[in-house]
């Protein structure tokens, strides 16, 4: 299903009303300042809201460089993920406001990649683009023939939440068409696909393999729970399993329902319904291995029913860089 | 993807391939390098595909010694004499140095990338007490040779990234360009351009991306 605009405008207007409070060990002023109150975009990322955040504090801190952070109850947030994406993970039962830790000193650098401020966000951006447009395309050509001026422009839309800009610019960045891969043929007439497919082989998208850019958090609890708020808070990264990894699946002709749960199971088959069959594997003390259950898939905030199709949820939910992020919560296998 | 397909002609792996090459890879190092340690297989446990094992090779604490002062080839080379020369078994913690080296120890890890589809090699350098390294240290550290090739080539660099398993920051040399030279060395490898068989992938590979790193593999692995 193509992409509605409605739902792409939807998705970029997307905000987390952000509580920043600066670390106790960095207040060097009487009285300590209140938090900052920021609304985040969630296709944004945290090193662009520094500018907002940093007048609220510079008169507190301590003296020295600064080295910007940002931990959720201790956890350092990494910050080439989007912000929506972190607060979905992070959050079983969302917060609001989202209370955040902001550090100006001690960066972690032994867990946590550098960050120079908005240069970094926008390589880790165009690195991603890259990395999604070789999954689509079959190589980043597209966006290594862009301008500089263009992709510049291009990262600037996505910095300001500028969807008219960002929707202008697309035709630029000729990303092969993604509606296509899903389509039941390839429509040579139809314009969008000409736009984007000079470069593609019109065979390949009609027969083999289409790859679907796709990045997976999995964060596994090991007891069931009723409700969100029972899900114990989160210690640290290792406790999520990131799996950044394309979908896969054959074009039929004539046929796609794909649904975003074979999606899914095509990347954690370990929590694929058909796992009774192929588990016959008894463990040595000759007790069986219960499957794991999906318990929750956050896109974009939202808590998607695992039956729609695919390419609804990839056409209208997938960040600007094209990567569809997808959190999901699962109940661990037991033994 | 049938098992015939494991290599695919342009140069890329499969997931399944790469496991195949990766354990092939291992064997090979440990009956022709000797003059290195082993390369471990490490499964990824939390995430065994039913059936199919998924995982990383890891070639961990390889000391390179590093004199204060004027280049470090020599030395690095000289690490790998030094072990063949000795009889007992290699401990491979332990250091020899005078007082004016300082060891690096260094960690390699060899992942698949499933969005390029080829294998990506992600490094890191720590001192004896475990301090890591800087970019910069890691280059003096480095053949001079790839130093240059680094500089000046649009494909090999080196970037600071998240271990994709560990949550860590480490060092990766960028793919980009993978698929073509294998091509190139898959079409002069043999006559009838046949590509190569899996399990000589990895040592293809290794062959050029270990050099940047000043790992070399001997020729009898690359049969």
């Amino acid at each position: 299903m193509a992409a509605n605009e409605e739902a792409v405008k939807y998705v970029w207007e997307g905000a987390i009303p952000l509580q920043i409070h600066l670390h106790k060990s960095e207040v060097a002023s009487h009285p300590a300042p209140p938090p900052a109150l920021v609304l985040a975009p969630r296709i944004g990322y945290l090193p662009l809201l520094v500018s907002l955040i940093k007048p609220y504090f510079k008169d507190s801190l301590p003296p020295g460089e600064d080295s910007i952070w940002f931990d959720y109850k201790g956890v350092p947030l990494k910050w080439y993920i989007p912000t929506g994406v972190l607060f979905d993970l992070l959050c079983a039962e969302p917060e609001r406001p989202w209370n955040l830790t902001i550090h100006f000193r001690g960066y972690p650098s032994n867990v946590l990649i550098p960050c120079e401020g908005e240069d970094s966000a926008k390589w880790n951006f165009v690195n991603s683009l890259k990395e999604a447009a070789y999954i689509i395309n079959g190589n980043c050509k597209n966006v290594m023939n862009m301008s500089q001026s263009d992709q510049e422009d291009l990262w600037t839309s996505v910095m300001n939440g500028d969807l008219d800009a960002y929707t202008r610019l697309l035709p630029k960045l000729k990303m092969g068409n993604i509606e296509d891969k899903f389509s039941r043929k390839a429509d040579l007439s139809s314009p969008k696909s000409r736009q984007g497919g000079t470069e593609i082989d019109v065979t390949e998208q009609v027969v083999k393999t289409a790859r679907i850019p796709v990045r997976l958090y999995v964060r596994s609890v090991n007891k069931d729970f009723e409700n969100l708020e029972d899900v114990p808070e989160i210690d640290t990264w290792d406790e999520i399993s990131y799996l950044n990894r394309p979908v896969e699946f054959l074009r039929e002709k004539g046929k796609c329902y794909f649904t975003l749960r074979d999606a899914i199971e095509s990347l954690l088959p370990e929590y694929s319904g058909d796992r009774a069959q192929t588990s016959g594997e008894e463990e040595a003390d000759g007790s069986q291995e219960t499957r794991g259950e999906i318990k929750l898939v956050r896109i974009q905030g939202i808590e998607l029913k695992l039956d729609i199709p695919f390419s609804w949820v990839v056409n209208n939910l997938m960040n600007p860089e094209f990567y569809l992020h997808i959190s999901v919560l699962v109940i661990g296998p037991q033994r | 993807m049938d098992s015939a397909g494991e290599v695919v002609n342009d140069g890329k792996i499969t997931l399944e391939g790469f496991t195949v090459a990766a354990r092939a890879f291992a064997d090979k190092w440990k009956r022709h390098n000797l003059s290195f340690p082993p390369w471990s297989w490490v499964p990824l446990i939390n995430r065994t595909m039913l059936k199919k094992e998924e995982g990383y090779l890891s070639l961990e604490k390889i000391i390179i010694l590093s004199s204060l002062e004027g280049s470090a080839e020599e030395e690095s080379l000289d690490v790998t004499a030094d072990w063949s020369e000795k009889e007992e078994s290699i401990d491979h913690t332990v250091l020899v140095q005078n007082e004016e080296d300082e060891a690096h120890y260094y960690d390699y890890h060899i992942v698949y990338s499933a969005s390029y589809m080829v294998p990506m090699l992600y490094f890191r350098g720590y001192s004896s007490d475990g301090k890591p390294l800087s970019l910069d240290v890691i280059k003096r550290d480095l053949p001079s040779s790839s130093v240059s090739l680094l500089l000046e080539s649009k494909w090999t660099f080196i970037t600071q990234e998240e271990h994709p398993y560990l949550n860590r920051p480490w060092f990766k040399l960028h793919p980009c360009g993978t698929e073509e030279w294998i091509k190139l060395l898959s079409e002069s490898s043999s006559s009838d351009g046949c590509q190569i068989p899996v399990e000589l992938y990895l040592v293809s590979w290794f062959s050029v991306v270990g050099q940047v790193v000043g790992l070399k593999i001997p020729r009898e692995m690359l049969i």
